[in-house]
């Protein structure tokens, strides 16, 4: 994991003392609202329903348990004792008092963590799959592009006031796509060329909100090395031609549409030109400096656990489903990839308390490597467990509240804080997510449905990721009462798709059922080895349509 | 006039009046015996008249395009950006093309809606006088101008990125 030097420290303990003299500023009145603002988005915090929320910055969802720990002491000292895994590897704070950021600031940066630039019309956190460097088939660890585009991004004089918020995604894996990178204003896949050599195809233009769209290719290829100056080229164009007249039309997408994305790259290329062989060109030696940080921990020799495992599952029915579920190939032998779930009913979808980040630290220590990793999905990932005590930490779990063992199934839900926390919302989410959870407590039922992202967005900002759920729900307004829009189809993998509305919205209190229907007919319909996005694919939407409103 | 504010945070009597783009029908009205900055592409259509002349200099607008001027710019004492909301970033990209693509050497000012915690942006963007938005305290501007001793990425006040510096 990158560790910071002396100019990292240096210009995170700078960026602190910037915005305490801010702070002070503010709250002297010598800043108005509207001048504050972007300031204090771009250190991560909200003025929310209730409260100040503060968004933590978890760069590409790593985290040291020494962090995680600090986490846990903040959100005592600071907050009411819990923390939120956002959908964008992030860490919300529900609570804090306006005065005391700063300090909250100063004590994330002792650990080489900071707020900056996750909020804000301005260049986000660079994210990636929560798998990188421990699945066998990627062409390489994508962690450590993501570092040198969190150095390029972070403070760039250029671009700290975009017409709108700007999110970067990465992906190094040839066959699934963990980081939606096709719903994001730039996805970059990496890719080798015919003659071998490592790079990028970028996409651009994707994103969800109110106007969702998968991100077309806007180049095929782009060398490696060509990473930063083709970015600064990207960003160049959106800067100075993106809308900034209204905001619902000024994220990067609603650009290369109206441009085309044939017209849109050719600005790029025309704008690159002149600066593609500039200083800011990265070096080998450049990125092999970043990847040092990123080299693999230190494991031992080890066979595969198989028949251990196998007798061990024979033995226990609930270890049997976890490890079906909820643990994945690792690309060394003896190794499993752990994710633990933070979806158990009756707690918000990614919510945890300080005890429960004190315990994920100490199981990150005992079994993997002192690391985690933080899911779009709001789980937490135990990247490096050895298979032989796979057993042992499972039986730590289920007291801990990660034990649940419904990764990616359909209680398996992503969704926003919504109206019980955040002042954009049209409409609570917390509650719609329990309901359904409660009405499908049947794991063996859930087994049998496979794989399905249920995706649940209290309004258009979508930070729930509605319109990539193969169910998506979104909260609506009408005449001040809530309901919920349901879509289907919806991926955010290679094959991204953005879901088909359903039809008119639903009262809250009918969701469950509504649920239920959708997933009636898809039992009705699937062919043995179909998941339900198969299914939606083959017969449309029209089954779904006539049972749900029969 | 306003106090002008220069990039080592010295603060200095502002000798510069912008003119504004005359309303259509109207001509443009350059006052007497004072330095004046004028609409670009005005400038550009005037230019005849106008280059040689140390009191006259030109202002972008945040949408404007500065490749008009650019091979012109180093007939101009000073070309200004308006910043016309503090939140409008356009005139970073402008800055940072006037002096890096068109090789702009004199005095560069960012005028209009210019608060104290965009000063930072602006000197790295190769702007070397703000006029500050008057009912911002100018006394704070050294302070705002230096709260980072560095940045990562290149830009108009370096060429080297910090990846290139820590090779070194």
């Amino acid at each position: 994991m990158y560790v910071y030097d002396e100019h990292d420290r240096q210009m995170m303990a700078e960026r602190v003392a910037q915005f305490r003299d801010q702070t002070t500023r503010a709250l002297a009145g010598e800043l108005a609202e509207d001048e504050f603002l972007p300031l204090r988005l771009q250190n991560g915090l909200y003025i929310q329903r209730l409260a100040p929320m503060l968004r933590i910055c978890v760069p590409y969802g790593m985290l040291r348990s020494v962090q995680l720990r600090r986490l846990a002491r903040i959100t005592r000292d600071y907050d009411k004792g819990y923390a939120h895994f956002t959908t964008r590897q992030n860490v919300q704070l529900n609570w804090p008092d306006l005065e005391d950021v700063p300090d909250i600031l100063a004590e994330l940066a002792e650990v080489e963590m900071h707020a900056n630039q996750t909020s804000g019309n301005c260049i986000r956190n660079t994210t990636t799959d929560q798998f990188a460097a421990v699945q066998s088939d990627e062409l390489v660890d994508p962690r450590p592009y993501c570092e040198v585009i969190r150095q390029w991004s972070t403070f760039h004089p250029e671009f700290a006031f975009l017409p709108r918020k700007f999110k970067v995604a990465v992906n190094a894996s040839e066959q699934t796509d963990r980081a939606a990178i096709r719903v994001h204003d730039i996805g970059l896949q990496i890719v080798r060329n015919e003659a071998g050599e490592l790079g990028f195809r970028v996409h651009v233009g994707g994103g969800l909100g109110r106007t969702p769209m998968v991100a077309p290719v806007i180049r095929e290829f782009l060398p490696e090395l060509d990473l930063l100056t083709y970015l600064e080229a990207v960003l160049r164009v959106y800067n100075r031609y993106g809308r900034r007249d209204n905001k619902f039309k000024a994220r990067i997408k609603i650009l290369v549409k109206a441009l085309t994305p044939e017209g849109f790259a050719e600005k790029v290329e025309t704008e690159w030109a002149h600066i593609k062989d500039s200083p800011s060109r990265l070096t080998p030696e450049a990125i092999e400096r970043i990847q040092g940080y990123f080299t693999e921990p230190d494991y031992a020799a080890l066979d595969n656990a198989t028949d251990l495992l196998a007798q061990q599952r024979f033995e226990n029915r609930g270890f049997d489903q976890w490890l079906q579920h909820n643990v994945d190939t690792h690309k060394k032998p003896g190794y499993a990839i752990v994710s633990l779930t933070m979806k158990k009913t009756g707690t918000p979808p990614g919510d945890v308390t300080d005890r429960q980040l004190e315990q994920i630290a100490d199981l990150a220590d005992e079994y993997s490597f002192g690391e985690v990793r933080v899911t779009h999905q709001q789980n937490v990932v135990l990247a490096d467990v050895r298979q032989d005590r796979l057993l042992e930490l499972w039986q730590q779990l289920g007291p801990m509240g990660f034990g649940t063992a419904n990764l990616n199934t359909l209680t398996d839900i992503i969704c926003c804080p919504g109206g019980d926390f955040c002042a954009l919302a049209n409409a609570k989410s917390i509650p719609v997510a329990d309901a359904i959870q409660r009405r499908f407590d049947n794991l063996d039922f859930l087994y049998d449905l496979g794989e399905i992202d249920l995706n649940i967005s209290g309004c258009m900002n979508a930070c729930g990721h509605h319109h990539v759920g193969n169910i998506g729900v979104l909260g609506v307004d009408k005449k001040g009462q809530e309901f919920y829009q349901v879509s289907l189809g919806g991926s955010s993998q290679h094959d991204a798709s953005i879901g088909k509305i359903l039809g008119p919205s639903f009262a809250r209190d009918d969701m469950p059922d509504v649920i239920a229907k959708i997933i009636d007919v898809y039992v009705n319909k699937r062919t043995d080895e179909e998941s339900f996005l198969d299914t939606y694919r083959r017969v449309g939407i029209d089954p779904f349509k006539e049972r749900v409103y029969a | 006039m306003p106090d002008i504010i220069f990039r080592d945070g010295s603060i200095r009597q502002n000798q510069w009046i912008v003119v504004p783009r005359p309303d259509s029908g109207e001509s443009l009205n350059i006052p007497d015996h004072e330095r004046a900055l004028i609409p670009a592409d005005l400038w550009l259509a005037g230019r005849e008249h106008f280059v040689g002349r140390e009191d006259i200099g030109v202002w972008f607008d945040s949408h404007d395009e500065p490749e008009i001027l650019a091979d012109h710019v180093n007939e101009l004492p000073l070309i200004a950006v308006n910043f016309p909301k503090f939140s409008d970033g356009r005139g970073y990209s402008i800055g940072r093309l006037l002096r890096e693509r068109f090789g702009f050497k004199n005095e560069l000012r960012a005028i209009g809606d210019v608060l104290l915690d965009q000063l930072q942006f602006m000197k790295r963007c190769g702007f070397d006088t703000y006029e500050l938005r008057p009912d911002k305290d100018i006394r704070k501007a050294a302070r705002s101008l230096n709260f980072f001793s560095q940045g990562y990425q290149a830009a108009t006040d370096t060429d080297l990125p910090l990846f290139r510096r820590r090779a070194s």
